[in-house]
């Protein structure tokens, strides 16, 4: 039974997070993500979680952190100049291995911007904001809709793959008011957190698994851990020690591969047999989808591909959607970013890659991508 | 200081069961700390409030920054987390909000809890979680080198101040009263019995608790300005500072020439955490 309601997109996140168990919020206000805290800000005491407004963001995500190895499922929102400023601790959340949420309501930047226009220029950002070498988890949603379950999608990856998750959605969609079906929950199974069992004496926090994933000790457990930013051996202490460090980092690193298949999700549309693909996310793709009807309409072939996991990028499907076209376009709303990787992914192959880029302020629109489009085929 | 020379029993009386073996990861000992430092004291200190108070381990949370006070939760056998520079009371905060079952202690430094993490301080006091934060003030960034902080004492020399520091240090004590933290002590890495009641004292007390701990950096700080050995580091301190017995009545935070140790002050307000829970969800 489906349950449709109006929403707006900040909003389907609030009720997105509450949805897959989100218990902790803590965040700083910032145009254009400061909805997503005042409806937590509301939401939260009826499901006796907690919501605190901190002092800068610094502290909101060092307070997520925090919540979440006390065992609580929880996230902050932002906008770009604050997720710059948590970027150290998401650091420490990736080397902790700390399951953590944070929504990225992109708008204009850098520094300051246009906090009221949309954007998709930090979608790098979120690959490799911080410093150091780690994988990151971009969820890109395109609808008010798929904020709510790409949200919820969010914690499951998060919890069960223990990894600070980004979702990134642009000013356009955050304040966007659509329909939404809130009976549209994603399913929890195999998403939650694995709890450490047996010995306290002989756990090793950081051991190596079959899936890379280490089960988590909470205080209160009697496991009694130390859990620091330090590149750590498999007990939880700092080493220096170089096949300790190559290890510990190392398996950050190939816990996103191993699991690439469970954090993936794309859509491929009219991809086999076109002679162009459109890759596109977020609401940039929305444009795509109605470029490509009108394309379709005047006999090109067309077809797009939309990664809602944006990192790690589902090269083998994107690979696979491109077989036929001899032309690949990128629109985005920045001045090239994804265009860069998909540059790199094609490079082996005799494809014509370009780019569309929008960094007014302004979405790109349909007719736009059908201009390029057309223009792109005669060149 | 290796396992084996870890003394057993205290300098006050040694008759209260308090073996500090009990609460240390042994496995790690050599600790790291350069002889003559006063973290270690302030450790023991810590720990020996914690025995009194019969905190479960498994119920303790000990969450530090970064610089050498930061390295002192490892070699606790608790909950610890060793966290980014400057975000100990932040990432303290969501902790003790998630979980109001633990008990959450800050070890922090000047640098650490004054200069990169001041504002999470302020906000933390004027909040009035139930943490405890316990600040070990060397005056210097230890770890780094010996850079001035912002505790450095007038006119004194630093890596970062070749011609003596120019900058007035703060009165962490002043700036948490300030701030509008309900408990405020200071002591001295002299009186570890007297410290230890005073960590105890800011453990018990429902609310947000600051804690200066005048510790001393005799490897660095002390060479670069001819302060003396260890001893002589925290001899100086006591003349400076007014030591008296500790009582359980907040005293005069500055007396003339002097800085007060023991209880500096305490408030009344209601516990954040409590607060929070009494609200009840929001009115729609």
């Amino acid at each position: 039974m489906s349950k449709l309601t109006n929403l707006q997109g900040n909003r389907a996140c609030v009720l997105g997070a509450i949805e897959a168990g989100c218990r902790f919020f803590a965040g700083y206000p910032i145009t254009p993500s400061s909805e997503i805290a005042e409806n937590m800000a509301k939401e939260l005491p009826a499901v006796a979680g907690t919501f605190v407004q901190m002092e800068d963001e610094l502290a909101s995500m060092a307070a997520v952190i925090g919540a979440s190895v006390g065992g609580a499922r929880a996230m902050t929102a932002t906008s770009g100049p604050g997720f710059s400023l948590m970027q150290e601790n998401i650091g420490y959340a990736a080397m902790t291995e700390t399951p953590c949420v944070i929504i990225n309501v992109m708008r204009g930047g850098p520094s300051t911007g246009m906090p009221t226009r949309p954007s998709q220029a930090d979608i790098m950002q979120a690959r490799w904001g911080t410093h150091g070498d780690y994988s990151a988890i971009l969820l890109t949603p395109w609808s008010v809709g798929e904020i709510y379950t790409e949200t919820q999608r969010a914690f499951g990856l998060s919890e069960a793959l223990r990894v600070p998750v980004v979702v990134a959605f642009d000013e356009s969609i955050a304040h966007l008011v659509e329909s939404v079906d809130l009976a549209s929950a994603v399913s929890k199974k195999g998403m939650i957190r694995k709890k450490a069992v047996g010995d306290n004496k002989s756990f090793a926090p950081y051991a190596v698994t079959d899936d890379c994933i280490p089960p988590m000790a909470l205080p209160g457990d009697g496991f009694r851990t130390h859990t620091t930013g330090l590149t750590h051996g498999e007990d939880g202490f700092p080493t220096q020690e170089p096949l300790a460090a190559e290890r510990a980092v190392g398996r950050l690193l190939e816990k996103i591969r191993v699991n690439q298949s469970r954090i993936e999700r794309y859509e491929s549309s009219h991809c086999a047999g076109a002679d162009i693909v459109i890759v596109a996310y977020g609401i940039t793709a929305r444009a795509a989808c109605l470029a490509q009807e009108q394309l379709q309409a005047a006999g090109i072939q067309c077809g797009v591909f939309r990664p809602q996991t944006l990192w790690p990028f589902p090269e083998l499907a994107f690979r696979k959607s491109i077989e036929s076209a001899g032309h690949v376009l990128v629109p985005e709303m920045n001045a090239g970013q994804l265009l860069v990787e998909i540059q790199r992914l094609a490079a082996a192959s005799d494809k014509s890659v370009a780019g569309l880029n929008r960094i007014d302020g302004e979405n790109i629109s349909p007719s736009m991508i059908v201009e390029r489009v057309e223009a792109f085929l005669d060149e | 200081m290796s396992k084996e020379n870890i003394p057993l029993t205290n300098n006050e009386d040694g008759a209260d069961n308090f073996d500090i073996r009990d609460y240390l990861r042994l496995d790690l000992f050599p600790h790291f700390m350069c002889p003559g430092c006063g973290h270690g004291i302030a450790m023991r200190a810590l720990l020996w409030a914690i025995h009194e108070l019969g905190i479960d381990k498994n119920q303790l949370a000990v969450v530090s920054g970064i610089g050498c006070s930061g390295r002192i939760s490892a070699y606790i056998d608790a909950n610890t987390f060793h966290t980014t520079h400057g975000r100990p009371i932040a990432f303290a905060t969501g902790l003790k909000l998630a979980r109001p079952d633990l008990h959450v202690i800050v070890v922090t430094g000047d640098g650490d809890c004054l200069a990169i993490g001041g504002n999470h301080l302020i906000h933390a006091c004027r909040r009035n979680l139930d943490i405890t934060c316990v600040m070990l003030n060397n005056e210097t960034y230890g770890m780094t080198g010996g850079q001035v902080s912002p505790t450095t004492s007038d006119d004194r020399f630093t890596t970062t101040t070749p011609t003596g520091n120019i900058e007035p240090a703060f009165d962490p004590c002043a700036l948490a009263e300030g701030a509008g933290a309900t408990f405020v002590g200071r002591e001295l890495t002299l009186q570890c019995p007297s410290l230890k009641n005073l960590i105890r004292e800011g453990i018990s007390h429902p609310g947000f608790s600051f804690i200066e701990v005048l510790s001393d950096c005799t490897e660095i700080y002390g060479r670069k300005n001819d302060l003396g050995e260890s001893a002589e580091m925290i001899m100086k301190q006591k003349s400076a500072y007014r030591s008296e017995n500790y009582g359980l009545e907040p005293k005069e935070m500055f007396q003339p020439g002097t800085v007060s140790t023991g209880i500096l002050h305490k408030g009344d307000r209601v516990e954040y955490g409590e607060s929070l829970r009494s609200k009840g969800p929001a009115k729609t």
